[in-house]
C-alpha cells in the first residue's frame, strides 16, 4: 500500500484529462462569496530549527501534568502509560490512518481492532463492541440516538449525575429535533431513581446514567435496569474502564448500552484529547449499532481472515438509512488500549484499579480530617471524589499551583449548583509522599 | 422458477392471494440477485400498510434491498421464523421464506399486477 500524495505533474495530467485548467475551477459549483478568497492567516514559513524552537516555547508556556503532582480527572485521568504502547502504536503500519476498506491490506488494523473489540467485550461483560468512537461524550449521545432506533421511541432521560460535557455533546447531536431529551436532576452525586421513575412514559427510549458518576460516586445500577426494562425503555450506561477491572460490569445490572471514556486505557491525557469513545451493546441489538465492527471469517482456503462486518449499517454503503454519521474510528487509541490491557493483563488491571481506589479514600479522609473539606455525598466513589471547600476554590487553586499540585476540578466552572465543590481524582501514579505533602500544604492554607 | 398462481411486481415481489388475505415474499430472481440473505427485518403484526410502502427490508452479504407492498391493508402475520434463518428467503423464496400476511383493503390492486408470463417477460427485458 503506497500512501504517496500527487506530484505537481500527476495534478496537471490529471486537470488536463478532466478538461479544467486548474483546481479552483473543480470548486465551481461553490458559490464565490463561500469561498476563501485570501491566502490564510499564517505567518512566514521557518525553518526546522527555528519552527523546532519556537514549538518547544510554545509547549513550555504551559503548565502540565509531568511538572506538578496532578490531581485532575473529570474525564481524563493521568494514568500510567506503559512504554510497550508507544512502541506498538508508533509501526508505521499501525501509525498511518487509513481506513481498512480493503481487507487484503489491512489485516494488521482489522485485526488489532478485533482484538480491541475482544477485550472490550470481557471488560464490560457485554456482547458486542464498536471500532470506537471519537470520545465519551460521541459514544453516549449515539447510545441515545440508538436507543430510539431499538425502541422506536424518541425519547431518553438523562440523569444530571453524568459529565456535564457528555450531556452538552447529546444536546448538540439532538438540535436537529430527532429526539427529545429530559434532563433528571441526581440526588446525593447519584441518578435520583425515584425522580426517574416518575419521569417514565411510554414514549421513554432509555434511562442514561454513569456509574461513576461525574462526582466520581458509584451508583446502584440493579435499580435502574429493573425500572428501565419495565417500561420497555433501554438502560444506558456510562463507566470507566480502569474500575471495571474491580467492578462488576455494569452488563451484570442489566445495562443495555455500555459507554466509556477510553483515554485511561493507554492513552495520554494530551490536555484532553484525543479521547477514545468505548462502545458496547447486547447482540441482539447489533444491527442499530453505530460505528464500525471488525469481524473474524474464514476465506475460502478456510484461512483466518479479518473484515470489516455488518457494514450496512454504515454511511458509505446507505447514507439515507445509516445508523450514524460516524464513519470512521479513533484507531490508534483503540489500538493504545488494545496493547494496554493485554500489557497489564487481567490481573495488572486489578491491581491498578486497587491502587487507584485505595489512594483515592486515603487521600479523601485526609483532606477532610484537614478541616479544610467536607464530604459533599455520602454514597461511594472509586478513584474519583468531590469534597466542599471551606473558602475562596480558585484562590487555593492558585496558592497550590505555585507549590505544585494541580489540587482538583473547580466544579463551578461545570456547573453553578456546585460552586464550592472540588473533583480530585487519584491515580495509581500518585506515591504515598506526594499525597501526605498535598495534604500538608492543605493543612497550612 | 415464477409459480403461475402468484402475481409479482417490477419490486420483484410477488403476492399469492388467499381469500382477502395476501401473502408477500420476494421473488427468485430477486433472491438470487441479492445472494445469500443474512438478515430480514419486518414491521409488526398490528401495522397498517399503503401499497408502495416499504415494510422491511432485506440484507445479503453483498448489499441489502428495501422491500415494497404491492398492496394495501393491515399486516395480520409477520414470519417470524426469518430471524433465526434468513437463508430461507434463498431456500424457499415461494415456501417458508414468505415475509409478511397483509388483509386487503383493496382487493383490486392485485388486478394491476403482472402474472407469471407477464413478470418473465419483464425479467427478459430489464436483462
Amino acid at each position: 500500500m503506497r500512501f504517496i500524495p500527487v506530484t505537481c505533474e500527476d495534478q496537471a495530467h490529471m486537470l488536463a484529462r478532466v478538461g479544467v485548467g486548474s483546481v479552483d475551477d473543480l470548486f465551481a459549483d461553490v458559490p464565490e462569496d463561500a469561498r476563501l478568497a485570501r491566502p490564510l492567516a499564517l505567518p512566514e514559513p521557518m525553518g526546522e530549527v527555528e519552527l523546532s524552537a519556537h514549538l518547544m516555547s510554545l509547549a513550555k508556556a504551559n503548565t502540565d501534568a509531568s511538572d506538578v503532582v496532578s490531581f485532575l480527572g473529570g474525564g481524563c485521568y493521568d494514568h500510567y502509560v506503559p512504554a510497550v504502547v508507544d512502541a506498538v502504536i508508533s509501526k508505521p503500519a499501525f501509525f498511518t490512518a487509513y481506513t481498512p476498506y480493503q481487507p487484503e491490506v489491512s489485516q494488521g488494523t482489522l485485526q488489532a481492532i478485533y482484538e480491541y473489540q475482544s477485550m472490550i467485550c470481557q471488560l464490560t461483560g457485554m456482547e458486542v463492541a464498536n471500532a470506537s468512537m471519537y470520545d465519551g461524550a460521541t459514544a453516549f449521545a449515539e447510545a441515545a440516538l440508538m436507543a430510539c432506533r431499538v425502541t422506536k421511541r424518541q425519547r431518553v432521560l438523562v440523569s444530571q449525575s453524568v459529565h456535564p460535557e457528555w450531556r452538552q455533546t447529546l444536546a448538540t447531536y439532538v438540535e436537529a429535533g430527532t429526539v427529545t431529551v429530559t434532563e433528571v436532576a441526581g440526588a446525593d452525586g447519584l441518578a435520583d431513581v425515584e425522580a426517574l421513575a416518575a419521569e417514565l412514559a411510554d414514549d421513554v427510549a432509555a434511562i442514561m446514567v454513569a456509574s461513576p458518576t461525574f462526582y466520581g460516586t458509584l451508583d446502584d445500577l440493579g435499580a435502574l435496569g429493573e425500572l428501565a426494562h419495565e417500561a420497555g425503555a433501554l438502560l444506558v450506561v456510562g463507566t470507566n474502564p480502569i474500575l471495571l477491572g474491580v467492578m462488576e460490569p455494569p452488563a451484570t445490572y442489566g445495562a443495555d448500552i455500555v459507554v466509556a471514556e477510553g483515554q485511561p486505557l493507554g492513552s495520554p491525557m494530551s490536555y484532553g484529547g484525543p479521547g477514545l469513545g468505548v462502545f458496547t451493546c447486547r447482540q441482539a441489538h447489533l444491527r442499530q449499532m453505530p460505528g464500525r465492527v471488525a469481524g473474524r471469517t474464514t476465506d475460502v482456503d478456510g484461512k483466518t481472515g479479518f473484515v470489516l462486518t455488518f457494514s450496512t449499517r454504515e454511511q458509505h454503503i446507505r447514507r439515507e438509512k445509516a445508523t450514524s454519521n460516524i464513519c470512521s474510528n479513533h484507531a490508534l487509541n483503540a489500538l493504545a488500549a488494545g496493547v494496554y490491557l493485554s500489557a497489564v493483563g487481567r490481573e495488572g488491571l486489578r491491581g491498578i484499579a486497587e491502587a487507584c481506589v485505595a489512594k483515592a479514600h486515603y487521600l479523601e479522609a485526609a483532606l477532610v480530617s484537614t478541616g479544610r473539606f467536607e464530604r459533599a455525598f455520602a454514597a461511594p466513589f472509586g478513584y474519583e471524589f468531590a469534597l466542599q471547600y471551606r473558602g475562596d476554590v480558585a484562590e487555593m487553586q492558585r496558592t497550590l499551583v505555585a507549590r505544585g499540585f494541580f489540587a482538583g476540578l473547580d466544579l463551578a466552572a461545570f456547573s453553578p449548583d456546585d460552586a464550592g465543590l472540588v473533583l480530585f481524582a487519584v491515580t495509581e501514579k500518585r506515591t504515598r509522599a506526594e499525597l501526605d505533602r498535598f495534604v500538608g500544604e492543605v493543612s497550612a492554607l | 422458477m415464477y409459480p403461475k398462481d402468484l402475481k409479482y411486481d417490477r419490486e420483484h415481489e410477488w403476492v399469492r392471494i388467499d381469500g382477502d388475505v395476501a401473502t408477500i415474499g420476494i421473488s427468485h430472481f430477486a433472491q438470487d440477485q441479492l445472494g445469500e440473505v443474512v438478515y430480514v427485518d419486518l414491521p409488526k403484526a398490528g401495522d397498517p400498510i399503503n401499497a408502495g410502502d416499504t415494510f422491511g427490508e432485506v440484507e445479503s452479504v453483498k448489499s441489502v434491498s428495501e422491500l415494497y407492498s404491492p398492496v394495501s391493508g393491515e399486516i395480520v402475520e409477520v414470519n417470524d421464523a426469518l430471524d433465526d434463518a434468513p437463508e430461507t428467503v434463498n431456500a424457499e423464496p415461494y415456501g417458508d421464506g414468505w415475509m409478511i400476511k397483509v388483509m386487503l383493503s383493496d382487493p383490486a390492486e392485485v388486478d394491476g399486477m403482472m402474472d407469471a408470463d407477464g413478470y418473465e417477460a419483464f425479467l427478459a427485458e430489464e436483462a
